[in-house]
């Protein structure tokens, strides 16, 4: 009724196009994604999309394309306020909390019906389930789902007098490696502090032997000596060893630096791996990243979720959306075209993907990472904690205060926050 | 004080403070030439890297060949298309909406008299200062209940009834000489006749003055079409600009570049050519 | 007569209300209700699934005032507001005074000035964005030459907000300019005239004479700058997003961040009625202390 008033009034006033009303009997799902619009990554989206739409002829999807994760979450949550359609989308996997607190989505665990569905739903690899699942139901399924990787320039690292075949593996290795690719205008290695500072941190706190979370989403361990220690190591790849440029790295425009050779290694999200092989002109290996107490990376990326706010009929068609969307065939398709880790074993055992991995190795360094991946940072009042930790993290990295003093300041600011649902 | 007067003066004016202010010879006339190169640096620089690729861009290289490879990428990554459509039709609705609202408001507090008439119009001229941009939040739920939550008209309607839309028609509805009205009352029009044949022709360059600010003014609004819009079908210029060019996109700049031009061309193009009635507008009717 | 009169007048009003009903709907749909609703909403908790919106007084403002946040960022809109409006001001007084000489190319001079007073906030922003990129940005290759290290304007919590400022003056000086020019040429010649015959030096004539008669232009304009220094929060959106640690983070901005994307309307409505309040203040600064002495155009 109201989509229909609008379209109505803007129809007679200016005669703006609006989407028409969906024909009565066929299934219209509208799905939000967070890719920006227009960009490449759509058409890989839309012709699956249409592949879909093929095979199941009364189902209709209109994909909107909504910009970043925190884009397409506002986007998605004001169209189900405001009586938009929405009955699926893909969103951070880490907004599981704000969704269960706003009530929007339901569990997966009640959409399976077969047990071809139960099988499908234990398909995926095990540490990309534990962000999307809370209180023993499975709310969120991975589909552009990544870890950090370290991207490595192999011609500099042979112009360094480095073994461009064997990669730092520790801290220590990492920082050695770094004052041999320091050049004079070209820096060791970049790990980007904008964007998603916490994510990052995150990666070095888990190296370090720290969880920075519980389980049940309602504590935080900021100011462990753990994650003290990782974020003075962070700090120091600059202000001691020199091998990081000052200030805070910014995440967008890191690629582009790599690219230009403005730095010899890289901590990226595996997302970037196609578009990185695709501009680089050098020779550039991707590993996993180094070890301090162990090995390890957050996962990361987007998860699938249905929304609360649809019919019936509408989440089953939801659901075949989603099972389409994550078979193995689309998985490996998506994971060439991004760099995204192929979400379930069964991807990698694709022709298309393992002709890929032949030749070009490089793409199974996420994967292999998995074994020892952890759950992204995910708490509930998500933003306002991960903002805590964000300002913490930069204000360390940009010398304005000790890792110790913005830490316990974090973590205090995540107590007051998180009191609640304890 | 007024514009009109200031003409007749203008030229002894000129003569006599230009010899004032050049005592010191070129050297403010340099200062003057530096700061508005300063000025327009920004623009010029990112015209010249939007045709340059982005190595001879960022090596400011100035002997590097043009090339088109920014705009086709930019035009190809975005609905642009689209994006433009939406913002003409944004602007003509809210412009149609503010003259329907503001000239019947402001024709009421110019010409009629009823009791609460002043308090009404210090209620009014209240609004501006209760910005619309602080407002987002208690708007957007209002729009949304009212179903108009990612539509055009939804982006548009919280400014149709501008209060300085109001205020200025008034001004210009009280400087019509009441002959002018009898004229057209013996002539046997009623009100609306009357407010149609005489007072919105007379008022016809504050409608012109008006329009060039609002037209200019929504064309590069962002905060509030970022809150209501949610696909590329509403989404204006402005927002779709930001979402192409925010930094996690990844988006070379030398693209951005291009696609900034490209969104600001309609507009910057038009200044140009009516560049001192622009001024003159702003000047008439520039605070919104 | 009396009767017919106090008849017509009666009709007089009716459609005095009647013209007037539309816009003032809209006014109080979109403005007054939406202020009122704001108050309210900010007595209340924020509603999540386990813990329902119950009505908490001002706990909202408490909380508010304890954060440390809510202080940077009320510091930070202060600096903005206190280095964008007189800057911004003097600038356009130099513009207006020399596009208003007799200079060679002074139709140049005006429209570079103004240019970018055409152009949103966030094409602006993506044009400073080309300056401000640390290494290949240009004030960084400029300032190369002279054998500067680069720097991360926007990246680092002490030029952050100046990188920002920077753009907004830049932004606004030019639209300021064309009110001067218009006062200035509105000044009478035989002012100067006599202050040569009593031989007074440029500057002079400038602090004693020019600068009093815009004195209603400079109030005015002053009023306007105030409005944008709460407005005027595009460009964060692409240079800093408010940070890096809220270093950059203006108040208009917060709000937004903290209705659509925390999700905390009732704490977003409690920043909304504040600063409502100093815009308030503005408002009475305008109609009561400088009434009459601001030509208000």
């Amino acid at each position: 009724m109201n989509r229909q008033l609008t379209g109505l009034l803007g129809a007679s006033v200016l005669a703006a196009g609006l989407a028409a009303p969906a024909a009565a009997e066929d299934i219209e799902l509208t799905m939000y994604y967070p890719i920006a619009v227009g960009g490449p990554l759509t058409e890989v989206v839309d012709g699956m999309i249409a592949g879909f739409e093929e095979e199941n002829p009364d189902i209709s999807v209109n994909a909107i394309y909504a910009g970043n994760y925190d884009d397409t979450r506002v986007r998605a949550i004001s169209a189900l306020e405001s009586g938009e359609p929405a009955q699926l989308s893909v969103m951070f996997s880490i907004d599981v909390y704000e969704l269960l607190e706003q009530d929007l989505i339901v569990p997966f665990d009640d959409l399976v019906e077969t047990e071809e569905e139960k099988e499908w739903l234990d398909s995926f690899y095990p540490a990309l389930m534990s962000n999307g699942t809370v209180d023993d139901k499975v709310w969120g399924v991975p589909f552009q789902r990544s870890t950090i990787v370290l991207y490595y320039n192999k011609d500099m690292f042979e112009e360094a007098g480095l073994d461009p075949e064997d990669p730092p593996e520790t801290w220590d290795e990492m920082v050695e490696a770094g004052k041999a690719l320091r050049g004079e205008d070209r820096w060791g290695v970049m790990v980007p502090s904008t964007g998603y500072p916490y994510w990052m941190f995150q990666a070095f706190a888990i190296q370090n032997g720290i969880e920075l979370m519980n389980e049940n989403g309602t504590e935080v361990y900021f100011d462990s000596p753990e994650a003290i220690e990782a974020l003075a190591y962070w700090r120091d790849l600059s202000a001691e060893h020199d091998v990081m440029p000052d200030g805070t790295v910014e995440w967008g425009t890191l690629r582009q630096a790599f690219l230009e050779g403005q730095t010899g290694m890289m901590w990226h999200t595996t997302g970037n791996l196609t578009a990185v092989r695709n501009e680089a002109e050098f020779d550039f290996g991707v590993a996993m990243l180094p070890a301090n107490e162990r090995q390890g990376s957050p996962t990361g990326g987007g998860n699938f979720y249905v929304f609360k706010n649809s019919t019936e009929e509408e989440q089953r068609a939801s659901m075949e959306l989603i099972k389409y969307m994550t078979a193995p065939e689309r998985a490996a398709e998506w994971s060439i075209e991004t760099g995204y880790v192929g979400i379930s074993p069964a991807a990698y055992e694709t022709e298309a993907l393992q002709d890929y991995v032949d030749d070009f190795p490089q793409a199974l360094v996420a994967r292999d990472q998995l074994e020892v991946a952890v759950a992204e940072l995910s708490t509930y009042e998500t933003g306002r904690v991960r903002e805590a930790l964000n300002n913490a993290v930069q204000s360390v990295l940009t010398g304005s205060a000790e890792p110790e003093e913005a830490l316990s300041q974090a973590q205090s600011k995540a107590e007051r926050l998180l009191r609640a649902y304890r | 004080m007024s514009v009109g007067t200031a003409s007749a003066t203008q030229n002894a004016l000129r003569r006599s403070l230009s010899g004032f202010f050049e005592e010191d010879g070129g050297l403010e006339t340099i200062a003057a030439w530096l700061l508005a190169i300063v000025w327009i640096s920004p623009l010029v620089f990112a015209a010249w890297a939007s045709f340059h690729t982005a190595s001879d861009a960022l090596s400011f290289d100035l002997t590097a060949p043009l090339t088109l490879v920014n705009y086709i990428e930019a035009w190809f990554d975005a609905p642009w298309l689209r994006y433009f459509f939406n913002t003409m039709a944004l602007v003509t609705l809210i412009l149609l909406g503010q003259f329907f609202f503001c000239t019947l408001a402001g024709y009421a507090f110019a010409r009629f008299e009823f009791r609460g008439r002043e308090v009404l119009f210090i209620l009014v001229l209240m609004q501006l200062f209760i910005l619309p941009e602080v407002l987002i939040v208690e708007n957007y739920v209002i729009v949304s209940n009212l179903g108009l939550f990612d539509s055009i008209l939804g982006i548009g309607v919280p400014y149709m009834a501008s209060a300085f839309g109001i205020f200025l028609l008034r001004q210009a509805f009280k400087q019509v000489p009441k002959e002018l009205e009898e004229a057209a009352r013996i002539e046997g029009c009623g009100w609306m006749g009357i407010l149609w044949r005489v007072y919105m022709p007379v008022a016809k360059p504050t409608y012109l003055a008006y329009a060039m600010v609002s037209i200019a003014t929504h064309w590069n609004n962002f905060l509030w079409p970022l809150v209501v819009t949610n696909s590329s079908d509403t989404r204006p210029l402005t927002v779709g600009l930001s979402l192409f060019a925010a930094p996690e996109s990844g988006v070379s700049i030398v693209v951005i570049s291009a696609a900034t031009l490209m969104s600001i061309a309609p507009l910057l193009i038009a200044f140009l050519l009516f560049q001192r009635q622009f001024m003159q507008a702003f000047l008439r009717a520039g605070i919104r | 007569m009396a009767t017919s009169d106090s008849h017509e007048r009666r009709r007089m009003a009716l459609y005095g209300w009647m013209l007037l009903a539309p816009a003032l709907i809209m006014l109080t749909t979109f403005a007054f209700l939406p202020t009122v609703s704001a108050l309210w909403r900010s007595f209340f908790s924020r509603e999540t699934s386990r813990n329902p919106s119950e009505f908490i007084g001002l706990e909202n403002y408490e909380y508010l005032f304890q954060d440390p946040v809510f202080w940077q960022v009320a510091t930070n809109n202060l600096i903005y507001a206190g280095v964008t409006i007189p800057v911004s001001i003097v600038i356009a007084l130099g513009m207006a005074l020399w596009a208003n000489s007799k200079m060679q190319g002074r139709t140049f001079l005006r429209i570079a000035y103004f240019t970018p007073t055409m152009l949103p906030m966030i094409a602006a922003a993506n044009l400073w964005l080309f300056f401000y990129t640390p290494d290949i940005g240009l004030i960084d290759s400029i300032t190369a030459l002279f054998g500067a290290e680069p720097v991360n304007w926007l990246g680092q919590p002490e030029t952050a907000l100046w990188a920002v400022i920077v753009v907004t003056i830049w932004k606004e000086a030019g639209f300021y300019m064309i009110f001067y020019l218009a006062a200035l040429q509105t000044i009478p010649p035989d002012l100067r005239e006599a202050a040569i015959i009593e031989g007074a030096s440029r500057w002079t004539y400038l602090r004693r004479i020019l600068l009093p008669l815009l004195m209603p232009t400079t109030l005015f304009v002053m009023i306007n700058a105030m409005i944008n220094s709460v407005k005027l929060i595009d460009h964060l959106f692409i240079l800093t997003k408010g940070g890096p640690n809220n270093a950059s983070k203006l108040l208009l901005y917060w709000i937004w961040e903290t209705a659509f994307s925390y999700f905390d309307r009732p704490m977003a409505a409690a920043l909304t009625v504040l600063v409502l309040a100093v815009l308030g203040l503005v408002a009475i600064l305008q109609f009561r202390g400088l009434e009459g002495r601001i030509h208000y155009r």
